[in-house]
């Protein structure tokens, strides 16, 4: 049996990180941080062109080396950092099932946080038609292959998707030898916006915009992929198709555990101050919804990282969640649960919310059926939008953020 | 590996195919005394049908009576049995239900059970739906009724063959792969052309699975049935799943396809499939989105706590139909060749009783074998969830792929073993590796470093 924490914090990117300094600041004083990988970082370790840091440590870090600032801030502030350590299971309780080189371990807590993250939904859960050649792999598992083992799994990719990571994806290819050939979006509009749209058409790679998959051909290794596009089909022929964007999060302790998950984000369900439907459970960062910014993560684990110490403080809240419900195009609403009786600053201060896909209207918030705020908008997919939270929002028997769409 | 070209080596018994019947083929003439030598066209063994299976050990309640299909699937279930500890091999005892959705199908449930005790398959019983839902409670509540076959097991389909082959190894089987045979003549031996050049052996086994009909004709024997390919379809629900399905759930049989199968596996999750399609082209098994999404609606409805459970993975196999539903199995005394065909949908059940048929069959026109004296004891690595797995294990170097909890050792192990991976398809059926949820997000650039020299397809590019 390892020794027993007051918390123990699980996974060691920006969010999992910023949750144990919050909780040492606040007087924590056994907050253990387990991360499955040899350091930590999580998924910035994969950006080499990417800034991150100015706001948490005032300069710019890129990729790894923001992993070792991190290591550095955590183990200052006299966090217990166990690298190589995965998660296998969290117990209806607060018991961890952990797994190391030296084989598995059992470790007990107060209070767990879930920081594990999220990452780009596979081939198989896309659904994608077709053989199942080698090459076809996703962002994340591209930028592994170049930022730590110095390999490239394709020359001539075609890239799906047109996230800000299907840019990234686009420098990734460009600055390592590999020219992509076409960039494709499956919807009718860029999911970035402009100037960024421009971006692949400048440095030469077309983008189409309701392009469609209908087959990856190729026995052994990626050799076409046929596209329909404007009614027409065509054949491209690659030697790769990456997969980008389309976040999930990495959610698996959640579903396996038989926490409660929240159908909208796929991540768990929880209350404003990141506390899940188990009252000894939080949850950080992007596993609650695909996906924010390092920097993002790392503030919102820094505020539920108060709100446990908070928590720990005043004993395990016993107060019945409250569904936070939602009406359609609205994808996920994040805190999607209310607790009564949380003293002091929540966790959120307010709603996040994802639209499913463009949509005109009036978005709207509504406690026990008052209207208390509404915004007229245009409201695009993957976007992060924001509804404040207003101070009697603990209080309220029902919560509902509400869509009317224009005719 | 330390094994010459072909060209000198001449063996007693030719068996051409890789998959589970040529594995399990390969193994019990070794056992018998035999040089054998096993001649896969593809990368790696178990690189066409058997590759794609519902991965279940049938008892043969249901498989035609009297048939050598029954026959053969109830020798190789009791060897299954009887061997699978000593080589490593798990057994998960899940049993089956037969569940009918409605009336028409509750009232041929009778007809089942009665087909069932006639196969000789006594461990079974008719169950209320209430009865049923009592013993896997996620099933839905329109269900009418079912019958509970306590014996159909499910098991890890590629090990398997894999213990099989190894042990053939262990006692001198030869194994080529990447290896087409091309032509064959026979003058009271047979003489093989192979795009590895020339080899002899006193007899052969077509267990080419989807080039059954291709290899008969290439070694001009004359060929008695045409393959006809029939797709299916499957997709794998993540292990969030399984706790909902304790039990195999098949449906009632129609007269053309076993159906659609909801089935734990050894792996711990769930998997929904097969279709089945009728195609000509033999070598593309594709996927298609409107079908897998019709799988996952179907495990929905009848489980409905599946809805929402993320897919895991998706594939498609090509089961070697023929003309007809049966086994199309030949011998050719005259000729010293045995053709097992048209091995349809219980391969992996019957796999060691084709084999033990096949040497019987051997035995009918050849000399009489001596077996050696010594077997030496050979296991494969457990990859399932019901035993313990490396990762509980001290001294595993590192997890290198989360999902699926294979460590750096299980990798190392596969790529150092007597018959390491042809391909990337080989090291994940030989560990689980990039298998799991995210499908290689995490793991694929360590196993592409790992792996660098030892693929034919490399996952990762000059």
């Amino acid at each position: 049996m390892m020794d027993s924490a007051d918390v123990v914090v699980v996974g060691g990117g920006p969010a999992g990180v910023a949750a144990a300094l919050a909780l040492r600041r606040a007087g924590v004083a056994r907050v253990t941080l387990l991360e499955r990988e040899a350091s930590l970082g999580g998924a910035t370790r994969h950006c080499s062109h990417s800034p991150f840091g100015m706001r948490e440590f005032g300069r710019v870090y890129l990729g790894a080396a923001y992993g070792r600032r991190l290591d550095r801030a955590v183990r200052d502030a006299g966090v217990t950092v166990l690298t190589g350590h995965s998660v296998v299971s969290v117990g209806a309780g607060s018991t961890l099932t952990v797994a190391h080189p030296g084989g598995t371990d059992t470790l007990t807590c107060g209070r767990v946080v879930l920081a594990t993250g999220a990452r780009e939904m596979s081939r198989a859960a896309r659904l994608l038609p077709g053989d199942r050649p080698v090459g076809v792999l996703t962002t994340g598992a591209l930028q592994a292959f170049v930022a730590f083992q110095g390999l490239m799994p394709f020359r001539r990719p075609v890239i799906i998707g047109s996230e800000l990571v299907s840019l990234s994806a686009i420098l990734t290819c460009l600055t390592h030898g590999t020219r992509p050939v076409a960039l494709l979006e499956p919807r009718d509009h860029a999911l970035v916006r402009p100037p960024f749209t421009w971006f692949p058409r400048l440095v030469g790679v077309p983008f189409l915009t309701g392009a469609q998959v209908v087959d990856i051909i190729g026995t052994t290794r990626v050799e076409a992929v046929r596209v329909a596009h404007q009614g027409t089909e065509t054949t491209l022929e690659c030697d790769g198709l990456l997969l980008t964007g389309r976040f999930t999060p990495e959610a698996a302790l959640i579903w396996q555990g038989g926490l409660q998950v929240d159908r909208g984000s796929g991540g768990p369900a929880v209350d404003q101050d990141g506390r899940c439907a188990n009252p000894l459970h939080f949850a950080a960062g992007n596993l609650l919804r695909p996906v924010e910014t390092g920097g993002w993560a790392f503030r919102e684990g820094r505020a539920i990282g108060a709100a446990v110490a908070r928590d720990l403080a005043q004993g395990p809240s016993d107060a019945e969640p409250v569904a936070v419900t939602h009406d359609a195009p609205i994808k996920l609403v994040v805190p999607n649960l209310i607790r009564r009786g949380s003293a002091g600053a929540p966790g959120f201060d307010r709603f996040q919310l994802r639209f499913d896909r463009r949509a005109l209207g009036v978005l709207s918030l509504s406690l026990d059926g008052r209207r208390v705020w509404q915004r007229r908008g245009s409201w695009r997919p993957e976007t992060r939008v924001l509804v404040p939270m207003p101070a009697g929002v603990a209080e309220a028997g029902h919560v509902h953020v509400g869509f009317a769409e224009d005719a | 590996m330390a094994q010459g070209s072909p060209a000198d080596r001449r063996f007693d018994i030719a068996i051409i195919g890789g998959g589970v019947v040529g594995c399990a083929a390969a193994r019990r003439f070794a056992l018998a005394g035999a040089r054998v030598v096993l001649i896969e066209r593809g990368a790696d063994i178990l690189s066409g049908a058997s590759k794609a299976n519902s991965a279940i050990l049938h008892t043969g309640f249901d498989a035609p009576p009297g048939s050598l299909e029954l026959q053969l699937v109830q020798e190789g279930r009791a060897e299954y049995l009887s061997v699978h500890r000593d080589l490593g091999l798990s057994l998960v005892e899940t049993g089956a239900l037969v569940c009918a959705w409605t009336e028409a199908e509750a009232a041929l449930l009778d007809g089942i059970a009665a087909q069932g005790r006639a196969n000789g398959v006594e461990a079974l019983r008719q169950l209320t739906g209430a009865a049923a839902r009592s013993l896997v409670p996620g099933l839905a509540p329109h269900l009418q009724a079912a019958v509970e076959v306590m014996g159909e097991h499910v098991i890890d389909p590629w090990s398997a063959p894999l213990a099989y082959v190894t042990q053939a190894m262990a006692m001198g089987a030869v194994v080529l792969r990447n290896c087409d045979v091309t032509a064959g003549r026979f003058d009271g031996a047979w003489h093989l052309d192979t795009s590895q050049g020339p080899l002899a052996a006193g007899a052969v086994v077509n267990a080419a699975g989807l080039y059954g009909d291709v290899v008969d004709a290439r070694l001009g024997l004359a060929p008695d049935f045409t393959i006809r390919p029939r797709k299916g379809q499957f997709v794998v629900l993540d292990k969030a799943a399984f706790a909902h399905v304790a039990k195999i759930i098949l449906p009632v049989p129609s007269e053309i396809t076993k159906g659609i199968v909801i089935c734990p596996t050894a792996f711990g999750n769930v998997l929904i499939g097969p279709t089945a399609e009728e195609q000509d082209d033999r070598t593309r098994a594709t996927v298609d989105t409107a079908t897998l999404a019709m799988l996952v609606a179907h495990g929905a409805r009848l489980v409905p706590a599946l809805h929402d459970i993320p897919v895991t993975a998706v594939y498609a196999g090509l089961r070697p139909g023929t003309e007809v539903k049966h086994y199309r199995v030949t011998a050719r005394p005259e000729q010293r060749a045995i053709t097992l065909g048209g091995i349809r949908s219980t391969g992996l059940s019957a796999a060691l009783g084709l084999a033990r048929h096949a040497l019987r069959l051997y035995e009918g026109f050849a000399a009489p074998l001596a077996p050696p004296n010594d077997v030496p004891p050979t296991r494969v690595p457990n990859l399932t969830e019901t035993e313990p797995r490396d990762w509980q294990c001290a001294g595993h170097g590192d997890i290198v792929c989360h999902c699926e909890l294979v460590t750096r050792r299980e990798i190392e192990a596969a790529l150092n073993s007597p018959l390491p991976p042809g391909d990337f398809g080989g090291l994940r059926r030989r560990t689980r590796a990039g298998m799991g949820r995210c499908q290689g997000f995490h793991c694929l650039a360590t196993i592409a470093a790992m792996t660098a020299g030892r693929f034919e397809t490399p996952l990762a590019v000059e």
